[in-house]
Parts: structure tokens; C-alpha cells; sequence
């Protein structure tokens, strides 16, 4: 595939970040607006929030594709920033470790999502 | 032919010349986008402490409450916010909307980038916005 096609990819993934990750935020951290807003969240962090989340279809997917594309636009800007600074040479090496970190990142975020929807009844 | 060496390294991402604030809104963009993956990577380590059961969770964010951490929440939620309305901005002037049409050049030239002035003072009182509006909920209710 041709860094054009990546670069638009990362794009799109930006994209839906706006929308997922302002979801996530705005869900995690802005209580007291979603209170005012009549959607009242009584501390998400709580451990039996985060597990009854956990074993959710509709947030397991969420979660998923909040990893796939963060890690994905992430990792390829970070490749962007040290493309900048790595030689010529070191590029082929640079891109392969950027992936190698995505795919132990994404794996293990799925892991630990599957999981824990998996453990039931907290 | 020996080519110009225009390579400014990480010195050029603060100063590269007398250009318009667009061109400067790019550094804040890349600090901002370091930091967010960087803490992405740390945030998925974090998180995975639910599956060693609730007193591991509790102790975790026991961990990683106070002051501090407070604010620090708060500086990548402001990240978090620039980055994305910044990067709306980007998405949309790639795309060759809100940056004027083409047309034949007349004596006295007008730099393009005014074109887009009004775009990215849009965008940067969105930003105004939310900050403010997070920073309330984060810190005075």
C-alpha cells in the first residue's frame, strides 16, 4: 500500500477519535455537566462501574475500536515525529518497531477487554 | 547538485522562521500528540489492573489519586481538547475547504494563509471553551 493510503487512513481514524474518545472523556471525567445534563454517573472508577461496563457488548466494542484507532493514528504520528530525527536507514526499522509496540499494545488491551467481560459477576 | 539543507531539527519545531500562527499551532499540535499516545500506552497498563480482581483495581487508583494526578488529568484532558479541535482544523483545510478558491494573482499579492485566519480563530475559542468548561467541572464543583 502506497504512505499515501496509511496517512489517509490515520485520518479517518482521527475522525472517529473526536467522537470516541470525546465520548470517553466526557463520560469519565465531566460528572458534573452530564449531571446537569440529566445523565447522571455516580463515580465511573468505581471497580463494580468499570466491570459492569466490562461486560457489556455495546462497550466491549467501544473499547476495542477506541484501541484500534488510537493506536493506530498515535503510533503512526509518533513514527511521523521520529521519522523526522531517525536516518534514512533506520526508517525500515523505525516502522517495524512502531508496529511491533502497536501489536503488543492492541493485543494486550484486547486481552485484558475480553477478560474482564468474561469474569462475570464481580 | 548539492541540495539546500533545510533540516532545522527539534530546534525548528519551536522556531522556523517568521511564518503565520498557524505554522506555530503545529508545535503545540506534535507536544500534545506525544503526550497523548505516550500516555496511551501507559493508560492501557493501568487499566489492565481490573482483571486481577477489586482489591488490585482499588489499590491502583489509590495509587494514582491526589492533587497531582488531579492535575495531570486535567493537562491531558486540555491536550486531549486541543489536539482534536486543532486536528478537526487540519482534517478540514487539507481537504482545500476554508482556505479561499484559487485565483489569477494581482499586484499587491495577498498571502493565502489569511484565508484561513478566521477558521483557526474559530476553532481556537472552541477551544477556550471546553478548557473552561472542563477546568470548572475538574476543579471548582
Amino acid at each position: 500500500m502506497r504512505e499515501s493510503r496509511y496517512w489517509i487512513l490515520s485520518l479517518v481514524a482521527a475522525a472517529c477519535l473526536v467522537v470516541l474518545l470525546g465520548t470517553h472523556l466526557f463520560l469519565m471525567h465531566l460528572d458534573t455537566l452530564l449531571a446537569y445534563l440529566g445523565m447522571a454517573n455516580p463515580d465511573p472508577l468505581d471497580y463494580s462501574a468499570v466491570m459492569a461496563r466490562g461486560r457489556s457488548g455495546g462497550w466491549v466494542g467501544a473499547y476495542i475500536l477506541l484501541l484500534a484507532f488510537s493506536l493506530y493514528h498515535g503510533l503512526y504520528g509518533l513514527r511521523s515525529v521520529l521519522s523526522e530525527v531517525v536516518s534514512p536507514p533506520g526508517q525500515r526499522m523505525l516502522t517495524w518497531a512502531v508496529i511491533a509496540v502497536g501489536f503488543i499494545a492492541f493485543t494486550w488491551g484486547t486481552y485484558v477487554v475480553i477478560k474482564s467481560s468474561l469474569m462475570g459477576g464481580v | 547538485m548539492r541540495r539546500y539543507n533545510n533540516r532545522l531539527g527539534i530546534r525548528g519545531w519551536i522556531y522556523a522562521g517568521n511564518y503565520g500562527l498557524e505554522r506555530y499551532l503545529y508545535f503545540l499540535h506534535r507536544i500534545s500528540g506525544l503526550g497523548l499516545i505516550l500516555y496511551l500506552l501507559l493508560h492501557i497498563g493501568v487499566t489492565s489492573a481490573r482483571i486481577y480482581g477489586g482489591a488490585a483495581w482499588e489499590q491502583t487508583m489509590s495509587l494514582l489519586s491526589g492533587p497531582a494526578f488531579k492535575l495531570g488529568e486535567y493537562v491531558l484532558m486540555a491536550g486531549a481538547i486541543f489536539h482534536a479541535a486543532n486536528g478537526l482544523r487540519l482534517i478540514i483545510t487539507e481537504l482545500g475547504m476554508c482556505i479561499g478558491t484559487p485565483g489569477r494573482q494581482e499586484y499587491p499579492y495577498v498571502s493565502s494563509v489569511r484565508k484561513q485566519r478566521p477558521l483557526m480563530i474559530l476553532i481556537m475559542i472552541v477551544i477556550a471553551v471546553l478548557l473552561l468548561l472542563s477546568g470548572v467541572d475538574f476543579f471548582l464543583v
